[in-house]
C-alpha cells in the first residue's frame, strides 16, 4: 500500500540516497536516515521552531514536510554552520551572549537566524523580535538570544553568517 | 506521535492532480503546504489514505494582476504576498493580514489556497477573502465553478468545495484609489494562534466620508464573519471616535463565537469590539499599520 521511495538530497555539501517510506518526517529522515542528530524534534506539530532547516536555502520546519517532498533538493541543517571545528559568527555570538542554556531549541534558531540576517542584514530589535516569534526557548527569556543576534549582525562581512 | 501510513502521489500538473483525487475520492487529501494539514497528520487527528502533493505543479502557483483583480494561484507562498509591491499596492489589506499569518518560516511554505482550503476559524487569509469579497474558483472533473468568499466558508475546516475539486484559483478585487486597510488581531503571541481578528477595508470620498465599508471577523464563530451591521453604521460617516465605537458595538449583532480552551464566548465577542474599534482607529488616523491606495 505505502511504497517506498528512493529520497536523493544533499545534506550540507554532502549526498544521501535513502528509502524511505512517504510517511517519514523531514526531520526523521535528517535524524535516523542521515544520522544528523543536530536537528531537534520538539513539538513535532510545527509550533516550537526546535526543527527548522534550510531547504534549497529557504527555512522550514522539518517535522511539517515530508522526506519524500526533499527529493532532488538541498538541506543545510545546522551541523553545515561551522567550518570544520570553527563555529561561524552567529554561533559564537550565540556562545558569546549566553543565548543558550539548555540548547535543544537553539539548532532551529541558529537556522531561522540564518536566513534572516542574511535577509536583514542590519535589523532593527523590532525586527529581530518578531523574527524569534516563530522559535520558543523555555530557559533564557529571549533577552540574550536578542543580544547575540544584534552582535552577530554587527560582525564584519568577512565573518558573514551564511552557512 | 507519528503519521500513519499512507499512498503519496507528487503529480506535476493540476490534470493529473485531479485526476489523482477523482480516482482515489474521500480517500485523498490534495497536500499544499502542508502547515495546516501535517500537523493534523502527525497528531493521527487527520489519516488520509492518500496523499496527492500539489508541490510539483508550477501551473498553481502565480501572482498576476488583472484590469480589476489581483489574481493568485493556489500553491502560491504566503511569503509571495509578504515581498509582492503589486499585493501592497493593489490589495493593502491581505499586506496589512500577512504579518499576522503565523511565522516567517511558516510563511514561506505555507500557500494562499492551502490556508483558504483548510478554513481554519482562526486564520487570518479567510477573513481577508471575506472582507474583499473574493472569488474563489473551484476545479475538478465537472468543470470551474466560482463560489463568492462569502458562500466558500460553511463551517469549521469546510469548504463549499467537492470532495474532487481544488481551489483553483484566488480572484481578489483591486481596491479603488483612497481605499484603506487595516487588520487587528489579538493573541497569545504575535504570530501565534489569532483569538480573534478584524480584517478593515474603508473607501473614504474626497470629504473624508465612508463610501465603501468591508468588515470581517475571524475567530468569533466557525468561519469568517462579515459585519454586515457595523458597515452599515458606518457607511456616509466621517471616521470619527463616536461612529467607531457605535459600529464596533455593533459588530457583535453578526458573530456568533463558540467558547473552547482558549477564551469565552463572552470574551471573543468583546475582543471583536476591541478589534473593530482598534482597525478603525488605525484606519481613521492613517498612521502606522494602515495602507492606503495612492494612484
Amino acid at each position: 500500500m505505502t511504497a517506498r521511495r528512493d529520497v536523493r538530497v544533499t545534506v550540507n555539501g554532502r549526498a544521501y540516497t535513502r528509502n524511505v517510506e512517504p510517511r517519514m518526517l523531514l526531520v526523521d529522515f535528517l535524524r535516523h536516515e542521515c544520522g544528523l542528530t543536530g536537528t531537534h524534534v520538539g513539538c513535532a506539530h510545527g509550533v516550537c521552531g526546535a526543527c527548522t532547516i534550510l531547504l534549497d536555502d529557504v527555512s522550514i520546519r522539518s517535522c511539517l514536510a515530508f522526506a519524500v517532498q526533499a527529493e532532488g533538493k538541498e538541506i543545510t541543517t545546522v551541523e553545515g554552520l561551522a567550518d570544520g571545528e570553527s563555529p561561524n559568527a552567529l554561533q559564537r555570538a550565540f556562545h558569546e551572549n549566553h543565548a543558550l542554556q539548555c540548547g535543544y531549541c537553539t539548532p532551529g534558531f541558529l537556522m531561522s537566524l540564518t536566513e534572516f540576517l542574511r535577509e536583514t542584514p542590519d535589523p532593527n530589535e523590532a525586527q529581530i523580535r518578531e523574527r524569534l516569534s516563530g522559535n520558543l526557548c523555555r530557559c533564557t527569556g529571549y533577552a540574550n538570544i536578542v543580544r547575540a543576534v544584534r552582535a552577530a549582525a554587527r560582525r564584519p562581512r568577512d565573518e558573514d553568517c551564511a552557512p | 506521535m507519528k503519521p500513519a501510513p499512507f499512498e503519496y502521489f507528487a503529480p506535476e500538473t493540476a490534470e493529473e492532480a485531479l485526476a489523482l483525487l477523482a480516482e482515489y475520492g474521500m480517500d485523498a487529501r490534495p497536500l499544499a503546504g502542508g502547515q495546516s494539514l501535517v500537523p493534523l497528520i502527525n497528531m493521527r487527528m487527520a489519516q488520509p489514505a492518500v496523499l496527492v502533493d500539489l508541490n510539483h505543479c508550477c501551473e498553481l502557483a502565480y501572482l498576476r494582476e488583472e484590469e480589476k483583480m489581483l489574481v493568485s494561484g493556489p500553491m502560491t507562498r504566503q511569503r509571495e504576498l509578504e515581498i509582492s509591491n503589486t499585493v501592497r499596492a493593489h490589495c493593502p489589506l491581505i499586506a496589512e493580514a500577512v504579518p499576522h499569518m503565523g511565522h516567517a518560516t511558516i510563511r514561506n511554505r505555507g500557500t494562499v489556497g492551502g490556508s483558504l482550503s483548510h478554513a481554519d476559524p482562526s486564520a487570518e487569509l479567510p477573513g481577508v477573502a471575506v472582507a474583499l469579497d473574493a472569488e474563489m474558483v473551484a476545479d475538478g472533473p465537472n468543470g470551474r465553478r466560482t463560489v463568492p468568499a462569502t458562500e466558500f466558508f460553511l463551517a469549521e475546516l469546510t469548504t463549499a468545495l467537492e470532495p474532487d475539486e481544488v481551489l483553483r484559483e484566488i480572484r481578489f478585487p483591486k481596491a479603488p484609489s483612497g481605499s484603506r486597510a487595516a487588520f487587528a488581531e489579538v493573541g497569545s503571541h504575535f504570530g501565534g494562534l489569532a483569538l480573534v481578528g478584524v480584517a478593515a477595508r474603508v473607501d473614504l470620498d474626497s470629504a473624508g466620508r465612508c463610501a465603501a465599508v468591508a468588515l470581517a471577523a475571524i475567530g468569533a464563530g466557525e468561519r469568517p464573519a462579515r459585519l454586515s451591521s457595523a458597515e452599515t453604521v458606518l457607511m456616509g460617516e466621517v471616521l470619527g471616535e463616536q461612529v467607531i465605537a457605535e459600529a464596533s458595538e455593533a459588530a457583535v449583532i453578526d458573530v456568533d463565537p463558540l467558547a473552547d480552551l482558549h477564551a469565552t464566548a463572552h470574551w471573543r465577542r468583546r475582543a471583536v469590539v476591541a478589534m473593530t474599534a482598534r482597525a478603525l482607529r488605525e484606519i481613521a488616523d492613517g498612521g502606522e499599520g494602515v495602507a492606503e491606495v495612492r494612484r
